[in-house]
Formats: C-alpha cells, sequence, structure tokens
C-alpha cells in the first residue's frame, strides 16, 4: 500500500477558486505535491466569500476544504518582485504550474510560460480559462455558469418549455479534471521526449466536447438540438416519477421490449399496460406524456429505495434522484469505501466523497485535509528554496510572505 | 508514424456508447493506437443513436459513433466466443492498455477478468468502467444515462432555480454525465501508465461513472455536511448568478457572486442611480433582495441582442455569457479564431466538421484525425498483417460469427 502513481511529482498551484483547484486536487489524489499559491492580501475568493459578501475567516470554508484536500499551502505575494521571484525559484524545483488566474495575470507578475520556462526548461505548464488563451474573446473572464452557456450545455439542459439552466459548479470541476488530464498526458509525452510544453485549455470548449455528440446534430442536418427535461430520443418511458415521501423521485428508462416487459410486470400488469399503443417501443414514445402519467400513479406508492429493488430485480434500469443525504449514506456508496472522514482543525471531522477510482496497486488516498493558509511556508522556503529563517523572518517582516 | 512528440501506446477498446469510447478517444487524439472491438452484426450501440445524417438511420452516419470514435482502427470479435476469447488475449498480449465497459461479471465468465490477462502481460492496465463499480450491492445494476445522473446526485439539484418542487429534477444535458465516466476513466489510467514508466508494474483500475460524478459535485452535495439539509434544485435562487433575456431572445447569463463582478456589471449598465442606493448598494442588500434585482437586470438587457449584453459586461471586466445553441456556437468568431472544430472526412458520412480537442500543446501539432471507422474495417489489417492469420482462415473466422 501507499504506492502512489505521481510520487515525486511537484506541482505549483496558482489556481483559485474552483476549476483550477479541482484540477490540481486530482493530481494530489494520485500522490503529486501539489503547493498551492495563497496571499492573505488577495485570498482565494473560496476561502472567503459567500452569496452575501466576504468574511474575514481564512480557514472554515468548507467549500475550500472541498476542492483543496491533500494540498500544501504557502502565502506569498506575487505582486512584489521578490514574491514573483520565490515563485520563479519554487518552479524551479517543480515538475508541473497549473494557472486559473484573469488571462493576461500570470505574465504581468513575471510567471508567464516564457518566464517559466527559462528556470526549468522542461516545464509542464497548463492554463485554464472561460474561453481559451487566443482569439477575441481571450481575454474575457467567466465563471462555471459562463462555460456552460457559451459551450452550448445550458441550452440543452432544463424543461422543454422553460429557460435554459446552468448546471452546478460541477461545470467548474469538468474543466478542472480536463484539465488533470492534459497535464497528465504532458507527463507521459516528457517521459518520452525529455521536453515540457505549455498547455493553453478553454473551459467552454471542454464542456462542448463533451455534448459534442448534440454539436453533429448541427454538422449534419442544420439544426440545434434544446432542452427536453429528461426525455429521450428513443426511449420512453425515460422520466423521473414522483414517489413516496418528501419531493422522491425515481428515474426510469426503458429502451426495448423486454424492459418494458419487466416494468409491467414489477407494476403487477395492469390492464392499461396490455394497450396496443404501449406494446412498441415507438407507440411508447409518442404516447408518453400518458404513459408518465400512469407510471407515476404507481410509482407514487412506494418509497424510491424500494421502487429501485423491485424494478432493477425486473431487469429495468431505475435509480432514485439520490439527495446528497441519502449518498453520504447509500449502503453501495459505503460498501465502496466512496464516503470517508477526513479531520480538519477548524472544521473537525468532516465526511467528504472519496477519490472515485480503485486501482489495484497504486490506490488514490486522502491523508491530509485543505491546507490552512501558510501552513507550510517553512517546509517550501526553507526545506525545498534553502532560506534560513532569518530570511525567512525578514520575508515575513516585509509581507512578502503574507 | 514515428513522430516522437506523439503518445505511444496501444490500446484495446472493448466498450460501446459514450463513456468508454470518449475515454479510448482522448488516448487516440495523442496519437495512442487504438483498436476497437465491436460486435460482429450489429457493432457498437452508438451506431444506433441519433444524430444520423440527413436523418437517415444508417449505423455508419451515427453523429455520436463519428464523433466518439474517430482516429481508431475498427474490427469485430464475438468474446463469447472460444475463438474470439483466444483471438482477444493475443490482442491483449501485444496492448499496454484495455478499456472494457462490460458488465462486472461478464468479463470473468469470458475468462478474460484481470487475473486472467495480468498473466499473459503483467504490464497491462486494465480501466474497467461500469455505472456503479466492480463490487458493492449495486455493482450489477443498469443504468443508462438517465438513470446515472440521477443517482449521482446530480440530477436532483436540476435545473436549478426552479421556484417550488412541482416538477420534476432533470438530466443534465445529451450523454454529459457518460462523457464524465469516460473523462474520469482516462484520468486514472494516465496516471496508472506515468507510474508504469517510472519503473512500477500494470494494474486493474475500476472506474464507478456513478462516483466519478459524485466527485464532481462535491462542492454542492457537501452543503448536506454543513447544514444536513441536502441541496436541491430550488436552492440557487441567491445571489451568485442571474439568468437574463435579451432584447433578440437570447439568454445571458450574469455573474453576481462578488462586489467586484457587480461593480463591472454597474458600469455596463451605465452605473444607474438605483444601484448606488439601498438596497442594491452592498452584496448583502442585493442578497436579500434578489427577486427585486433580477427584475432590474432583466429590464436592462431586455433593450440589447445577447452578443451586445456578451460584450458590454466583459469589456467592464465582468464575467458573463451568452447561452449559446449548437448554431451558435459553431458561428462564433472565437471558436473560428481557435480552429476549434476540425473537418473530418469520412467515407460515408462525407466530410463534416466535429468539436475538436479543448485543449492546444505547444509541442504536439493538431493531429488531422482519422475518420471513425467502418464496422470491421481494420478486420484485414489486425487479424492478417498483425496476428498473421491467414485470409482463409479469417473467411472461416467471419463464417463462424467470430469476426
Amino acid at each position: 500500500m501507499n504506492q502512489s502513481a505521481l510520487k515525486g511529482i511537484r506541482v505549483v498551484d496558482f489556481g483559485h477558486v474552483l476549476a483550477g483547484p479541482y484540477g490540481s486536487m486530482l493530481l494530489a489524489e494520485f500522490g503529486a505535491e501539489v503547493i498551492k499559491i495563497e496571499t492573505r492580501k488577495r485570498p482565494d475568493e473560496q476561502r472567503v466569500q459567500h452569496g452575501a459578501g466576504a468574511s474575514s475567516d481564512y480557514e472554515s470554508s468548507s467549500n475550500f476544504f472541498e476542492i483543496n484536500l491533500n494540498k500544501l499551502s504557502v502565502s506569498l505575494d506575487l505582486s512584489t518582485a521578490k514574491g514573483s521571484e520565490l515563485a520563479r525559484r519554487l518552479v524551479s524545483v517543480s515538475d508541473i504550474v497549473l494557472e486559473n488566474m484573469r488571462p493576461g495575470v500570470m505574465d504581468k507578475l513575471g510567471l508567464g510560460y516564457k518566464d517559466l520556462v527559462k528556470v526549468k526548461p522542461d516545464i509542464i505548464m497548463l492554463s485554464l480559462s472561460g474561453y481559451g488563451g487566443t482569439g477575441p474573446y481571450s481575454r474575457y473572464t467567466a465563471y462555471a455558469p459562463c462555460f456552460s452557456c457559451f459551450g452550448g450545455q445550458a441550452h440543452l439542459t432544463g424543461y422543454a418549455d422553460a429557460e435554459p439552466n446552468t448546471l452546478t459548479s460541477s461545470c467548474d470541476s469538468r474543466a478542472g479534471t480536463a484539465g488533470a488530464f492534459a497535464i497528465l498526458m504532458a507527463l507521459n509525452l516528457r517521459e518520452q521526449t525529455g521536453k515540457g510544453q505549455y498547455i493553453d485549455l478553454s473551459s467552454s470548449e471542454q464542456l462542448n466536447a463533451q455534448v459534442g455528440d448534440q454539436m453533429m446534430d448541427y454538422s449534419m442536418n442544420h439544426r440545434s438540438p434544446s432542452r427536453d427535461g429528461n426525455h429521450d430520443a428513443i426511449m420512453a418511458p425515460h422520466n423521473c416519477y414522483r414517489c413516496k415521501g418528501n419531493d422522491r423521485w425515481i428515474s426510469i428508462a426503458v429502451a426495448n421490449d423486454e424492459e418494458w416487459e419487466g416494468l409491467a410486470k414489477a407494476m403487477g400488469s395492469p390492464d392499461w399496460t396490455k394497450e396496443p399503443v404501449f406494446s412498441t417501443a415507438y407507440g411508447r414514445w409518442q404516447n408518453q406524456t400518458r404513459l408518465d402519467q400512469l407510471i407515476q400513479e404507481w410509482t407514487i406508492n412506494f418509497g424510491h429505495y424500494a421502487l429501485m429493488e423491485r424494478l432493477q430485480k425486473h431487469g429495468v434500469a431505475a435509480m432514485p434522484s439520490f439527495k446528497a443525504k441519502d449518498l453520504f449514506s447509500d449502503p453501495h456508496i459505503v460498501a465502496r469505501g466512496g464516503v470517508i472522514e477526513i479531520e480538519h482543525p477548524v472544521l473537525g471531522t468532516r465526511k467528504t466523497i472519496a477519490p472515485p477510482w480503485k486501482m489495484s496497486e497504486t490506490q488514490p488516498e486522502i491523508t491530509r485535509a485543505a491546507p490552512l493558509l501558510g501552513e507550510h511556508n517553512s517546509y517550501v522556503f526553507q526545506d525545498l528554496l534553502g532560506l534560513s529563517q532569518q530570511e525567512l523572518d525578514q520575508l515575513i517582516e516585509e509581507k512578502i510572505v503574507y | 508514424m514515428t513522430d516522437n512528440s506523439l503518445l505511444k501506446l496501444k490500446v484495446i477498446e472493448l466498450c460501446s456508447f459514450a463513456a468508454g469510447p470518449y475515454c479510448a478517444r482522448l488516448l487516440a487524439d495523442f496519437g495512442a493506437e487504438v483498436i476497437k472491438i465491436e460486435q460482429p452484426g450489429s457493432g457498437d450501440e452508438a451506431r444506433r443513436r441519433g444524430p444520423f445524417l440527413h436523418d437517415d438511420p444508417d449505423p455508419e452516419t451515427s453523429g455520436l459513433y463519428l464523433y466518439l470514435n474517430s482516429g481508431k482502427l475498427g474490427i469485430t470479435l464475438d468474446i463469447h466466443t472460444a475463438d474470439g476469447q483466444a483471438i482477444f488475449k493475443r490482442l491483449v498480449a501485444d496492448a499496454d492498455v484495455l478499456i472494457e465497459d462490460r458488465p462486472p461479471d461478464e468479463m470473468k465468465k469470458c475468462g478474460l477478468d484481470y487475473p486472467s490477462l495480468k498473466a499473459i502481460n503483467p504490464s497491462l492496465i486494465m480501466t474497467s468502467i461500469s455505472p456503479f463499480g466492480q463490487d458493492g450491492p449495486y455493482s450489477d445494476f443498469k443504468s443508462y444515462h438517465l438513470n446515472l445522473y440521477h443517482s449521482s446526485g446530480a440530477g436532483y439539484m436540476l435545473p436549478m432555480n426552479s421556484t417550488n418542487f412541482d416538477r420534476e429534477p432533470v438530466r443534465g444535458p445529451g450523454f454529459a454525465g457518460e462523457y464524465d465516466g469516460g473523462m474520469s476513466a482516462a484520468v486514472a489510467t494516465m496516471s496508472a501508465l506515468f507510474w508504469l514508466r517510472r519503473g512500477g508494474t500494470g494494474q486493474h483500475i475500476d472506474v464507478s461513472k456513478q462516483q466519478s460524478m459524485m466527485h464532481l459535485e462535491r462542492s454542492q452535495l457537501r452543503r448536506f455536511i454543513d447544514t444536513g439539509k441536502s441541496p436541491n434544485r430550488t436552492g440557487m435562487g441567491r445571489l451568485l448568478e442571474s439568468l437574463v433575456q435579451c432584447k433578440d431572445g437570447n439568454y445571458v447569463i450574469l455573474i453576481l457572486s462578488s462586489e467586484k463582478q457587480w461593480q463591472g456589471l454597474f458600469q455596463a449598465m451605465g452605473s444607474p442611480e438605483w444601484g448606488t442606493q439601498k438596497p442594491f448598494n452592498t452584496q448583502a442588500g442585493r442578497s436579500a433582495h434578489y427577486g427585486e434585482l433580477r427584475e432590474r437586470l432583466c429590464e436592462w438587457a431586455s433593450q440589447y441582442t445577447a452578443q451586445e449584453v456578451f460584450e458590454k459586461v466583459q469589456y467592464y471586466k465582468s464575467a458573463c455569457a451568452p447561452a449559446y445553441t449548437a448554431e451558435q456556437f459553431f458561428d462564433s468568431p472565437q471558436i473560428a479564431a481557435r480552429k476549434y472544430l476540425v473537418e473530418i472526412d469520412h467515407p460515408v458520412a462525407g466530410n463534416l466538421k466535429y468539436p475538436g480537442l479543448p485543449y492546444r500543446f505547444s509541442d504536439m501539432p493538431q493531429q488531422p484525425r482519422r475518420p471513425a471507422p467502418l464496422l470491421g474495417q481494420h478486420n484485414q489489417e489486425v487479424f492478417c498483417s498483425r496476428l498473421e492469420y491467414s485470409k482463409e482462415s479469417l473467411v472461416k473466422l467471419k463464417q463462424a460469427g467470430v469476426i
């Protein structure tokens, strides 16, 4: 145990908010040493921002905790010449740089790729931005809902008769995951070539790539597909049905006659299931509004877990629309080790979602909570960069290490 | 190809539909040689899903299939036959990575589970993708994209900004959750490859699509740990962002998450007086009067087109974006300037524009992608040229339904 896939790989993380930090956290889950660069002067929004304003407490944000597990933190003011120089020295002993600052900021700080490649010729640097680092919108800024809008996902999400939906902050995580993939690809390529490289990732393009098949409809038929709730182009029933309980729902999807027969049987084969209009896949699809009503008249009598068990036993794809509460105690998730507990000095012991992979040789593990701001200044500046205690004290005094 | 800047990797893909094929395509994009195995006769399920070119259902013109399988070689092979299993083992013996998405017990039934394959090829990385993972109470449960999305906790929160609980929660767009599973598998596979090439061994990777999606949604799901209440689809009517409809009927998302974002938006609106007065002059006041604020934002936006709002707000350095349709996305000057869309010529579907790669690598020229394979297109190349079966035996295998 404790073999880590990325052991010995060091990442300098200039990420903030969600997309960048999520990407670097994945690398940390695989065992890379990820050093997050922060400063009290401009703390990561995720430490302090809430809908109603900014907090002055940097250490009790559970959202920050969630996407900075396994990382180290140094506090360093990059807007000072000495701070920028220290960051470059850290890069010179690292493998990877990840950033999602506003476009152009890294260059201004003397931390652009052209600066960093001078101190570490084989550095791999990823810039993650809303619309990409080139093109007329390269300076435009974006948060996750902008990626899902621009990338075409929002238009495809929601009810057919209502407005588009921008999805959740998971769109940040999606962009971050693509960033982690690109970095891992570059790392493997570096093993072959000995060369690093610069990677320009557009979050909007990644979200678009994840609905690429929908885009093909325009490419092939000059048609822009639109949102349609839970419905499917050919399958029916294909929806969420209300169950017994407080806002409880089960998703049911039927692809063929065999599954339809399974569903009918699970419902006790009521007469309406024998109507000829429901006997073919196309008939069911054409009559799905009525079908949905009839199914819901049945599901409303049962709990979501009971329906899942019963329908799955009959070979029907049925899963509850799980709430967060369900997932943290779901027997399957728990059996898979999908929920773990991590101790944090301020937040206490918290349940959190484990790395999603089971790997037979290099199992990813969470070994430490999200770092306190500047928690690892001594390790990074003294042990890695060789500064004396006196030099570090001086930098703290000058609010460069701040 | 001996271009050193391309990934040297041999991949066998035994996958169907979206998740597994996306995972393998992500590797093919960087030069990995992917041999895709399809069931003789029927092929990948994606071949039977639209969109189809000119709405003419042809297994060679499914947009889903074409998009997810470009850059690969395609062969047919039935792994449920003894001959098929023997051939499969020969392919795996020579591969670096196997990506498979069969139901958890199927590979074992076929004698092709990880221990059996490891015995043939100890450095093999085997990546198994399934809805709920290889073990646990739900491992043999059936799940389509709809069920996956809802089982991950992601569906329950959509559509965000619902005003009440009257309507059902909905899935995410297209088959996005399947792509999430594929991307998650690709990330783990690349980490395993790095470890292998640094002196490690092969290994088995068990990817649960459900857990991959939960992990993506962690920033929302953790709200339950904070408050004991599950976040839901009505919980987002708060001061983070606001969707507004513009003069041309198109929608734009405005970001309101911080004072800094508000300042840019405020200036873009021409610094209206109401924005300087209570309650709209503080983040807390705007949050408490979000409904009223949204009305004012909608009223302002309705005077301009979505593109105008986008440019005005971005000019003042605040985040915002139009909610593009496929057509609007294809027509965006940004997409054109970045050459994101790539043209691929396919023997049946012809020359079409495909969504390309979201990342640009400085040291790797964007490769023109090989079109998706026709069903069994590379049987001869793979079976005869590589595995050295004679053409006669190929005919026999075909007649026996093995290939």
